[in-house]
């Protein structure tokens, strides 16, 4: 199985994306993600305001068959959700990258580990081996 | 479960990876999770058809003289009643009342077929042949050489005929026959299945599989037939609230308790393993039993979660959980104390650390659509 992994992303090994603007950030989570967990049919997402540290779990995706957690690869506070996902939990199955993204950070100092997309591809042909 | 030995795989494992198959472990057995989607394929099934492969199943042929006396002594199930050409679903217990495994046992002329969950085939037939002490009777595991297919939904009935003819396709339901498929496959041929909808399951020698396999999604594709993971087959059971072993049934879950005291029948006229604990339990009635409920609060029950009641103390255990795809709503099954087994009794299912509200419903969630 070859998975869609955009360049200008960086990557965890949780399956989370991030892009980081400035001291903002989106994350989401990975084709390779989305794929994993099939049909999504609900996400558990974070209020406006919510301050986490690195790599702290923040929501949960479930599709019909599983409860998966998602966890946040820097550390910052939430500045915006996507309420799109509340009535079409799908957009993350149909464009993970784009409008199934899940929440917005203002990043604060501690960074976790993140993955360039090339070692992220790497690690997912380790992973299928 | 851990295991030190390979994984198993059925005769259809290329066409799985083939199709494009998420493939998981399952009972010791690689298997297909899904192809385009655990909801598409739920729905199809629902809707029109699907086609399972379900190798991983164990089948057990009984045989020889002794061998209704012997399936008597093992099952909670009136096996005599059983005729020629039929089938019917039982329960194996323990002595002390636990569920062995369910099974379900197939009449055919001269010998019985007995099938039993894959990730309990091992212990069933080791269970079966420590029983089979003193019964004129011959157990056969036919499991490594035997392809099993399940064709289920409204349209399985007119894709079969196409594969069978219409004689295998008329089978009363629970009804089983050997027949020819697609001209020179033998097969045994039977009217049941697991998935709240009407079907067919198909016992081949592996041999046949893969063509049966090809030949059958492409008779049912102008009918809608899609191939079906494991994923759409535990939703589909689960809507009909049909027992999974490990979750709703187990060695420490009597039948009672798991709402299957109709596959008991303690007046068959013959003695069986669990008899005396199973009038006992339900004469005394249990402390505890299977409730369908229906989350309130926004959140999804998984197997596993406590139930707890209004004071946040545990009282239960969800044994599955899920959205329903068909019926659109977040649904459980647990273990409950009996006295909230009954409909309209609101309890809390802990998710994550929160106690959500949830609403015991009446069961079956789906109401199956055999043609009878």
């Amino acid at each position: 199985m070859s998975s869609n992994i955009p360049d200008d992303l960086q990557y965890t090994k949780t399956h989370e994306w991030i892009r980081i603007e400035g001291d903002e950030a989106t994350i989401g989570v990975t084709d390779y993600a989305q794929h994993s967990l099939g049909d999504v049919v609900f996400t558990e997402l974070p209020e406006v305001g919510t301050r986490y540290d690195a790599e702290a779990r923040f929501g949960t995706i479930e599709s019909v068959k599983a409860a998966s957690e998602i966890y946040l690869p820097v550390a910052g506070t939430v500045i915006a959700v996507n309420s799109d996902l509340d009535a079409e939990p799908e957009l993350i199955n149909e464009d993970s990258y784009g409008d199934g993204w899940l929440i917005k950070i203002k990043v604060t100092p501690g960074v976790g580990a993140l993955m360039s997309a090339d070692a992220y591809s790497r690690y997912l042909e380790g992973l299928e081996n | 479960m851990t295991t030190s030995a390979p994984l198993k795989r059925t005769p259809l494992f290329e066409r799985h990876v083939a199709l494009g198959a998420r493939v998981v472990e399952f009972g010791g057995w690689e298997m297909p999770v899904q192809y385009s989607g655990i909801i598409s394929e739920h729905q199809a099934v629902r809707n029109a058809a699907g086609l399972f492969d379900i190798s991983h199943m164990g089948e057990i042929e009984v045989r020889g003289p002794g061998a209704l006396a012997f399936l008597q002594h093992i099952c909670t199930q009136d096996v005599a009643a059983i005729g020629v050409g039929m089938a019917n679903y039982s329960l194996l217990c323990h002595p002390d009342g636990g569920i062995v495994d369910d099974v379900f046992v197939y009449h055919l002329p001269g010998y019985y077929l007995v099938v039993v969950n894959a990730s309990n085939a091992a212990k069933d037939f080791a269970w079966m042949r420590e029983h089979a002490h003193g019964f004129d009777a011959e157990l056969t595991d036919t499991s490594d050489a035997t392809a099993m297919l399940a064709l289920q939904g409204p349209a399985a009935e007119g894709i079969l005929a196409r594969a069978a003819g219409a004689d295998a396709a008329a089978l009363p339901f629970h009804g089983v026959a050997t027949a020819t498929l697609l001209g020179d496959i033998p097969a045994i041929v039977a009217h049941t299945g697991y998935t709240g909808e009407d079907g067919f399951e198909l016992f081949v020698d592996n041999a046949g599989a893969v063509r049966l396999w090809d030949e059958l999604l492409a008779l049912g594709d102008d009918a809608g037939l899609k191939p079906c993971g494991l994923g759409a087959r535990d939703s589909l059971r689960f809507e009909a609230c049909l027992p999974l072993y490990g979750h709703e049934i187990a060695d420490d879950i009597n039948p009672y308790q798991a709402k299957l005291g109709w596959a008991v029948k303690l007046d068959k006229g013959a003695d069986f393993v669990g008899r005396d604990a199973l009038a006992q339990a339900k004469q005394a009635g249990v402390a505890s039993k299977l409730a369908g409920f229906e989350m309130i609060d926004r959140g999804i029950a998984r197997g596993g979660y406590a139930i707890c009641d209004a004071d946040g103390q545990p009282i239960g255990v969800v044994t599955t959980g899920m959205p329903a795809p068909t019926l659109g709503k977040n649904l459980g099954l647990g273990l409950v104390p009996a006295a909230l087994a009954a409909e309209g009794s609101e309890v809390f299912v802990l998710v994550r650390e929160r106690p959500l509200r949830a609403r015991v419903v009446k069961t079956p969630f789906y109401k199956p659509r055999y043609k009878k």
